[in-house]
């Protein structure tokens, strides 16, 4: 029978399958970071359990580490909960150990889903989890990967395995080529903005279509990590030579002969073509604009050409109020332009859209310009160690600074701000990363989801402009 | 994991849709190694900002039961949220459906998340709305949320595998655990097989 790619990456990890669907999962590769883990060793400690495969672990600090004063070593960590934390997991890699552990300071640091492809340590075919719900991310390289809590992790410390039921499979595909200034993070904000953010509650969804084929790696990881935005808790793409190309000679990626067969097997990685779905959604990407959030959920999106939405027009009362909170939250107005909308902050990261095509785009659009005089801060925060030595080496932090932006040290920074990058109350910021919940940036913090390019237009303009149109 | 058969209790109404885990426990309060102590930041912009949000009013204040609207629980995997919610009392949340990470992480906590038609979450939030003092009793065993007189009795499903760990207030890992030669032999086979992973 044909089979999904989500079909084919089930089937060759159930370990054990009860009658009514429940199965033991094998896992492959576990992503570990300082603030979902903490319990879950703590767990293993007092259960007096060991970790089943130290050696499937790869951990990081990344969500809490300051990104500036790093010079000062962890001292630089003013806020004692967050060094506590860094700490507690210093502590935990050295009683229980990790196949490989960047942390604090350590020149590969970065943010787990940055770190985890670059350094070949996610490989197609593989399961991926993490306590992070953004580890859709790593769907990109056609591996079954996604978000856990804190009782799984430890779980999957302690057995190897998730405890879990197969989803069902829904295909999202884009057809067409992307129009000039449109990217990634504008493909899947137009797919959020059209199925919702429950719209894949209980599926895996595999994006396909030849938009997807025509996207970098990069490009595919910023849809794949925004599959969590639609509800789903995978996303995955099937393997192609880009895939393969991506790989090659990364530190954790297979060598010589090893390569040669891994090659062959993950060319089998994608559905077969008539594998059959429960659910489709087509896309055609002619139609896509650059997109910009207006409200308090992603799927509140809108093209930059258009205008903030009127409640009074929305049938559903539930939807009708949940629009009128977010508009008093964001403090805006129906049918406001939303090139119209004044910006306080900008901030370029998080593992939605920094990496080093996402810098090397934002750069393009400040060369040589300035940040407009009413933004008080523009960041930008690279993913990893390893993507700012490279931008470093192509001179986009001097871009990047002679403009006015500050160059910052990799982490998850002002994306949930639980380090000391955060919004002001009733500030308003342009920003690269995947949630703009209530307060998600700091308290009172209102968001706007962009491209990198949008959120280095804005910041020049100091409000938001049509990419499409700048010069 | 403490066992949960029947909950007799009150019910705190929270009208939204998608309440995301970023409001169910905002990111200043996750800075803890420990698993308790959460109750604190529970809803905690929401309970700073309006005097009246339903968790602020004297008589939502012994809730054990939240009730709520769809995709209740979207956004994050932190675990912080179900433990909050149970750190606050809560033992059940009642939805018409739930993102599937906050779904999980409730199950492995001890919190039952009941999911009931709109129409019926409807009904409770107007009864809810009408008597002060409104309970439910949650009978996980019978798979039925009904009113402490029995004048509504709402019938829900759950995956049986579920319902028995919280019944028995099981432990998931100590019952993986009774399959580690099936895990080992696996192992072992991929390793031979596909090498690279390992
Ligand atoms: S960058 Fe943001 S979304 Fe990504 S892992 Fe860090 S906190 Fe989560």
């Amino acid at each position: 029978m044909p089979q999904t790619l989500y079909d084919k990456l089930w089937d060759s990890h159930v370990v054990h399958i009860e009658d009514d669907g429940t199965a033991l999962l094998y896992i492959d590769r576990h992503l570990v970071h300082e603030v979902t883990s903490a319990q879950a060793y703590e767990g293993l400690r007092v259960a007096g359990r060991k970790p089943w495969r130290v050696d499937s672990v790869v951990a990081t600090a990344d969500h809490n580490t300051p990104t500036t004063n790093w010079d000062e070593g962890l001292g630089g960590v003013k806020d004692s909960f967050a060094r506590l934390q860094i700490e507690t997991l210093d502590s935990n890699m050295k009683e229980f150990g990790a196949k490989v552990y960047f942390p604090y300071l350590d020149k590969r640091q970065g943010i787990v889903h940055v770190i985890g492809p670059e350094q070949g340590a996610t490989l197609p075919g593989m399961t991926v989890v993490c306590g992070d719900s953004h580890t859709s991310t790593h769907g990109a390289f056609a591996c079954l990967a996604h978000g856990i809590g804190t009782s799984e992790v430890e779980h999957v410390l302690a057995t190897q395995c998730l405890v879990t039921k197969k989803m069902k499979n829904m295909r999202v595909n884009v057809e067409g080529p992307l129009g000039r200034g449109v990217t990634a993070k504008d493909v899947v904000l137009a797919i959020i903005g059209k199925i919702g953010t429950a719209g894949g509650t209980g599926s895996a969804i595999e994006f396909a279509g030849s938009t997807i084929r025509s996207l970098s790696m990069e490009g595919r990881m910023t849809v794949c990590n925004m599959a969590i935005e639609a509800g789903a808790r995978a996303g995955m793409i099937g393997v192609d030579d880009s895939t393969i190309e991506y790989l090659r000679g990364r530190r954790f990626a297979p060598q010589g002969r090893e390569w040669d067969q891994a090659v062959v097997y993950w060319r089998t990685l994608k559905s077969d073509p008539d594998a059959k779905f429960d659910r489709e959604v087509t896309l055609d990407a002619r139609d896509i604009k650059p997109h910009v959030t207006w409200g308090t959920s992603p799927e509140m999106v809108v093209a930059v050409d258009d205008t903030v939405p009127d409640p009074d027009k929305e049938k559903d009362s539930l939807r009708r109020e949940g629009m009128e909170r977010a508009l008093q939250y964001m403090g805006l107005h129906p049918r406001t332009p939303i090139t119209n909308i004044r910006i306080d902050k900008v901030f370029i990261g998080s593992c939605t859209n920094s990496r080093i095509e996402d810098l090397r785009a934002a750069a393009s659009v400040v060369k040589g310009k300035r940040v407009a005089s009413n933004v008080k801060l523009a960041m930008v925060v690279p993913g990893s160690g390893m993507v700012k030595e490279q931008a470093e080496k192509e001179g986009l932090d001097r871009v990047f600074r002679e403009a006015g932006f500050e160059w910052r040290e990799p982490g998850c920074s002002m994306c949930l701000g639980m380090n000391p990058d955060r919004l002001d109350a009733g500030e308003r910021c342009a920003s690269t990363s995947n949630r703009n919940f209530e307060g998600r940036q700091g308290v009172g913090g209102r968001t706007h989801l962009v491209s990198p390019a949008m959120a280095a237009a804005a910041a020049i303009a100091g409000h938001f402009v049509d990419i499409r149109r700048w010069s | 994991m403490e066992k949960f058969t029947v909950v007799n209790g009150l019910v705190a109404p929270l009208d939204r849709a998608n309440v995301d885990t970023d409001q169910i426990i905002p990111k200043q309060y996750l800075a803890s190694i420990k698993r308790t102590g959460f109750a604190e930041g529970l809803f905690g912009d929401w309970r700073k900002k309006d005097p009246n949000f339903v968790l602020n009013q004297p008589r939502f204040k012994d809730a054990t039961i939240l009730l709520s609207r769809r995709n209740f629980g979207c956004g994050s995997s932190r675990e912080h949220a179900p433990w909050a919610l149970v750190d606050w009392g809560f033992r059940c949340v009642i939805a018409p459906s739930y993102a599937d990470i906050f779904f999980t992480n409730s199950f492995n906590n001890g919190l039952l998340p009941v999911i009931l038609t709109e129409s019926e979450v409807d009904r409770l939030f107007h009864e809810c709305n009408a008597f002060p003092g409104f309970r439910l009793v949650v009978d996980l065993e019978q798979q039925t949320v009904s009113t402490t007189n029995q004048s509504l009795s709402m019938h829900f499903d759950i995956d049986p595998f579920r319902k028995y760990c919280l019944v028995n207030g099981l432990d998931e890992i100590g019952l993986t655990l009774r399959h580690a030669d099936k895990i080992r032999a696996f192992e072992a086979r991929r390793k031979t097989q596909l090498p690279w992973y390992f």
